[in-house]
């Protein structure tokens, strides 16, 4: 069980109030795809990922971007029970979709760049802890069903 | 992994504008890598960690003075920072795993302060730069 302080809850919860899903989700997936450009893999039917322009301008990376952050809110909404939370993702991530959990973490470490660009100083190093805390019991959610 | 030549100038225009802050990027990439991931203080039980302490702003140059040197040096960081690999190799020892962390650490403080500059594609080209900085550190390990 994870332990939040009430100061790191509040530090995740104002943060994600001012985050933009959509267009958050979509950076956030175009950079993993980009910056990790081996994730292509699990997106062999996105169409054009042929450079970093094509990619950020891919409509299913953007669809897609957005779909993997909305899911990321119902950590934020439920800190207390995340491995409930993330039970049935996490199956179909290890039974259907076959994702080595590393990419989970991938995408957390891109998703706190985000973040940070995002909000500049206001991203404190506290929330960067706070943040990058939560984006690995994400992860380590996301990875429990695994067998 | 091999630096393009497109990820060489990517890196050496991140350099360029982060110019004469690279001391601050470094004592700043420190405090969030202390805060962020406490075991990585381990390696530094002498030092005073508060916040904007003298010894912490004194390795942070360190550290952004190698950053800098292997970008200036980036076709053979080898050869730039050998001496500091031996350093890592023989006396310092830092387990392998905190090169990453702190990579992720200056890649904040660059998203931070230059949100503009850190493109998608300058993003994938510095990650890969540190990645072979950290490479080149612990190549002489075993």
């Amino acid at each position: 069980m994870v332990h939040w302080t009430a100061e790191e809850k509040q530090l995740i919860t104002s943060v994600w109030s001012k985050v933009n899903v959509e267009e958050c989700g979509a950076e956030a997936l175009a950079r993993l795809l980009i910056v990790y450009p081996w994730t292509q893999r699990f997106f062999d039917n996105f169409g054009n990922l042929s450079s970093p322009t094509a990619i950020v301008g891919n409509p299913k990376v953007r669809a897609h971007g957005k779909k993997v952050l909305t899911s990321f809110g119902e950590a934020v909404k439920n800190l207390e029970s995340l491995k409930a939370t993330f039970s049935k993702l996490s199956e179909l991530h290890c039974e259907k979709l076959h994702v080595d959990p590393e990419n989970f973490r991938l995408l957390g470490d891109i998703l706190i760049i985000v973040l940070a660009a995002h909000f500049t100083k206001d991203f404190t190093p506290t929330c960067q802890a706070t943040w990058q805390k939560l984006v690995g019991v994400v992860a380590h959610a996301l990875a429990y069903k695994y067998h | 992994m091999v630096l393009s030549g497109s990820d060489k100038s990517n890196v050496k225009g991140v350099f360029a504008k982060i110019g004469g802050h690279a001391e601050e990027y470094g004592a700043e990439t420190l405090e969030r890598m202390f805060a962020t991931y406490p075991q990585t203080k381990t390696y530094f039980p002498h030092f005073d960690l508060s916040h904007g302490s003298a010894q912490i702003k004194g390795h942070g140059k360190k550290v952004a003075a190698a950053l800098v040197e292997a970008a200036n040096n980036i076709d053979d960081i080898a050869t730039a920072l050998s001496r500091l690999s031996d350093l890592h190799a023989q006396k310092l020892r830092v387990d392998p795993v905190n090169f990453k962390l702190l990579g992720q650490c200056f890649l904040v403080v660059v998203a931070i302060h230059n949100p503009s500059v850190l493109t998608p594609e300058v993003h994938a080209s510095l990650d890969k730069f540190l990645c072979a900085v950290g490479n080149v550190l612990t190549a002489k390990y075993r």
